[in-house]
C-alpha cells in the first residue's frame, strides 16, 4: 500500500484552518505582533473552532488501492447500495436452503434449534409476540446482508452471491412475498416490502417520567 | 503460580539458599532476623512475569450454557470495589466467538462518504493524538430477569452484564478528519472481524462526538474478548454498537439496518410497533453489598455499598432506602464522578437484626430519576426484552441472609 503524501491529499495548513495561504497567515500574524501560538488559538476562536476541539491531520494512514478496497468488504442498505451483481430463483434457493439451513432452521423454516424465520404475522400485539423475519424484519436487505455475513453459522462466508439471492428468494417464497418463478437480484431484491417495513419509530425515552 | 504449605516448619531449599545469599551480602533481611530470633519464616514468591489475583481470592465471571449464539458471562459486581471491573472480569457477550488477530496484520478501513478512503494499521493508530477515559460498557439485555417482579438471586445474574474501564485510544472524530466526511454523510457503519463480521450503524453526530476507537482497556491492551486489538467504543450506549475487533467504517446516508439493530435491541411495545437506535443506557443503579446470596454475620454496622451508572452523563445523586422504598437517605457518591461510567456510591447503615428490604435509586444530571418495575411496565408494556433499570431491591433476612425481593 503507498503511503500517503501530504500533498497529494490536499493536507490542511498546519493551523488547522483550510484554504488560507500559510504566507498570508504568517503576514497577518506579524502585522498583529502576535506569538504564532496565540495568534492561532486567536485564529481558530474566530472561525467559531475551539481550540480544544482544533487537530491537525496526521497524514497517518495509507490510501488503498481500487483493489484493496473491494477486499476490505462492504455493506448493504435498505436502498439496495451495496447489493452485488448476481441473481437467484426459488427453487435454487430451496436447495440451498436444505443443504445449509434446514439442519437449523427447520425444513420449512419453523424454527427447530435456531429460530423461526417464517410464520408470526398479526402476533406482535399479542401477550406472546413471534418476532420472526416475516413478522418482524423491516427489510429484504437485512435478511441479505445477515445471510451474507453471519450465515450459515459452522461456515458463514461460505455461500456465493447466487446462492444467497437464491435462498433469499426462496425464504420470501415461502412467506408468500414473491412469486414460485421469482428471480432476484440487485435491482428487485430492494423492491420488496417486508410485511413490518413501518413497524419501527423512533426513541421517544425517557418514558417513565 | 506455585503453592507452598502455610505453616511449614522448615526452610525451603530457596529460602535457606536466600538466607545463606543475605548473610553473605551482609544485609539485614528481614528472613534472616526471623533467624536470629527463632522464628524461622519462608521467603516469598519471585518476581513473575505476569501477575494474577491471591489463589485465595475466587471470582470469576458466570458464563452461559455455552450456546455458541447467545454467549455470554457476567461479571461479578458484589466482588468488584471501586469503579473499575478487572479486564478479566470484564462481561463478555459476542455472537460468534472471540477472534484471535495478530495486530501486526489487522487494518482498519474507513470508506465510504469521504474524500479519501484510508487503512490505519495499529502502529498509525497508535501514533495519533490520544484520550484515556473511564466508560461503562451494558449490555441492553443486562437485567433481563428483572422483569419479573422478585429478579435474578444475585447481583452477578441480575446486573452483571455491565462493566467499566479506563479505555485508552484515538476520537472516532479525528480519524473521520483524517478521511473527510462529504455533506451527505449522516451515519457510520461499524464491522468487526469476528466470524459473523458483527455489524451495527452509529448516528454521525454521535460519532463525531464522544466515540472512541479503544486499542486500550485498564492501562494494558484490549483483551481479546473486548475486541482485541481495536474496537469501537460508544459511550454511554448499549454494548452490541462498541462493535469489538473493528476492522472497517462505512460513512454512509442511511443506517445499514443490520440484522442488530432491527431484529434484535429493538423494543417492542404494545402497540406492535418497536422503538429502534434506542441506543442510550438510562440511568441505573444497584447494591452490590449487602446483595443476594450473602450472608451479614450478625447485626452490628455494615457500609451498603453499590454502582450506579447513566448512558446520559453523570451521576447527580443516589438514594438508599432500607425500609422497602418507604424512606430514602441520600448515598455518599465517591467523586468527583466521570460522566457515563460506573459511579459508587456508599452509606453507612446500623443493622438491628430485623428484616429489611434495600433498595437504591439514581438520578443523573439531566434529572433522569431510576423508575420502579411498575412504571417501566406501565410505558413499555410486557413485551420488551432490553433496556430494564428498575430500582432493584434486596431482603435481608433475619438469619442475615440476603435475598432478591419483589419491588
Amino acid at each position: 500500500m503507498p503511503r500517503r503524501s501530504h500533498t497529494a491529499v490536499g493536507m490542511r495548513s498546519p493551523t488547522g484552518c483550510a484554504g488560507v495561504p500559510a504566507g498570508l497567515l504568517k503576514e497577518t500574524r506579524e502585522a498583529a505582533g502576535l506569538a504564532p501560538s496565540l495568534f492561532v488559538a486567536l485564529l481558530l476562536l474566530a472561525a467559531g473552532a475551539t481550540v480544544a476541539g482544533a487537530s491537525e491531520q496526521t497524514g497517518l494512514g495509507s490510501e488503498p488501492t481500487a483493489e484493496e478496497l473491494a477486499a476490505a468488504g462492504y455493506t448493504v442498505f435498505p436502498d439496495g447500495k451495496g447489493l452485488p451483481a448476481g441473481r437467484g430463483t426459488v427453487s435454487e434457493g430451496k436447495a440451498v436452503y436444505q443443504q445449509f439451513c434446514a439442519a437449523c432452521h427447520g425444513r420449512n423454516a419453523q424454527g427447530e434449534d435456531a429460530a423461526a424465520l417464517v410464520g408470526g404475522r398479526g402476533s406482535l400485539t399479542s401477550e406472546r409476540p413471534r418476532k420472526t423475519v416475516e413478522s418482524y424484519w423491516p427489510y429484504t436487505t437485512t435478511l441479505w446482508d445477515y445471510v451474507r455475513r453471519s450465515m450459515p453459522y459452522e461456515s458463514p462466508g461460505s455461500l456465493t452471491n447466487d446462492e444467497i439471492y437464491a435462498v433469499v428468494a426462496h425464504l420470501l417464497n415461502l412467506m408468500g412475498l414473491v412469486a414460485e418463478d421469482a428471480v432476484l437480484d440487485q435491482e428487485s431484491l430492494p423492491t420488496i416490502e417486508m410485511p413490518n417495513r413501518d413497524g419501527f419509530v423512533p426513541d421517544d425515552r425517557p418514558d417513565t417520567h | 503460580m506455585t503453592t507452598r504449605k502455610r505453616g511449614s516448619e522448615r526452610p525451603s531449599r530457596r529460602a535457606f539458599i536466600g538466607l545463606a545469599g543475605a548473610a553473605a551480602a551482609g544485609s539485614l533481611h528481614p528472613a534472616a532476623r526471623a533467624q536470629t530470633t527463632g522464628a524461622i519464616r519462608d521467603l516469598g514468591e519471585t518476581p513473575s512475569d505476569y501477575g494474577r489475583p491471591s489463589p485465595f481470592e475466587e471470582s470469576k465471571r458466570w458464563s452461559r450454557a455455552p450456546d455458541a449464539t447467545a454467549s455470554s458471562s457476567n461479571t461479578p459486581l458484589a466482588d468488584l470495589e471501586g469503579i473499575v471491573t478487572p479486564s478479566g472480569l470484564h462481561f463478555e457477550r459476542h455472537h460468534t466467538g472471540v477472534p484471535a488477530i495478530d495486530p501486526e496484520t489487522h487494518r482498519l478501513t474507513i470508506h465510504g462518504l469521504v474524500d479519501r478512503p484510508l487503512v490505519f494499521s495499529m502502529d498509525d493508530l497508535v501514533r495519533m493524538s490520544s484520550v484515556s477515559r473511564f466508560h461503562f460498557i451494558e449490555c441492553s439485555g443486562n437485567s433481563a430477569r428483572e422483569w419479573s417482579p422478585a429478579g435474578a438471586p444475585n447481583v452477578q445474574l441480575s446486573h452483571g452484564l455491565a462493566s467499566c474501564s479506563e479505555w485508552t485510544g484515538v476520537l472516532l472524530a479525528d480519524l473521520l478528519d483524517e478521511v473527510g466526511i462529504r455533506p451527505e454523510a449522516s451515519w457510520i457503519v461499524g464491522e468487526g472481524a469476528d466470524a459473523g463480521l458483527m455489524s451495527r450503524s452509529v448516528p454521525l453526530e454521535r460519532a463525531l462526538d464522544d466515540v472512541m476507537i479503544a486499542y486500550g482497556q485498564n492501562g494494558e491492551a484490549v483483551r481479546p474478548e473486548q475486541g482485541y486489538p481495536l474496537r469501537l467504543l460508544v459511550p454511554g450506549c448499549e454494548g452490541s454498537i462498541s462493535v469489538k475487533w473493528l476492522r472497517r467504517i462505512e460513512v454512509a446516508h442511511m443506517p445499514s439496518m443490520a440484522r442488530d439493530e432491527t431484529s434484535k435491541y429493538t423494543d417492542l411495545l404494545p402497540d406492535g410497533k418497536a422503538r429502534q437506535f434506542t441506543l442510550v443506557m438510562d440511568a441505573k443503579s444497584v447494591i452490590t453489598r449487602p446483595s443476594g446470596e450473602q450472608k451479614l454475620d450478625g447485626p452490628g454496622f455494615f457500609e451498603i455499598r453499590g454502582l450506579a451508572w447513566s448512558g446520559r452523563g453523570r451521576i447527580s445523586r443516589v438514594e438508599v432506602s432500607t425500609d422497602g422504598g418507604r424512606s430514602w437517605t441520600d448515598a455518599e457518591i465517591e467523586g468527583p464522578p466521570y460522566a457515563k461510567a460506573f459511579t459508587r456510591f456508599r452509606s453507612p447503615w446500623r443493622w438491628d437484626g430485623g428484616r429489611h428490604v434495600l433498595m437504591s435509586r439514581a438520578t443523573d444530571d439531566t434529572g433522569y430519576v431510576q423508575p420502579t418495575l411498575a412504571a417501566l411496565l406501565e410505558a413499555r408494556g410486557r413485551s420488551t426484552i432490553y433496556h430494564n433499570n428498575r430500582i432493584k431491591a434486596w431482603e435481608v433476612q433475619e438469619s442475615g441472609e440476603v435475598t432478591n425481593a419483589e419491588a
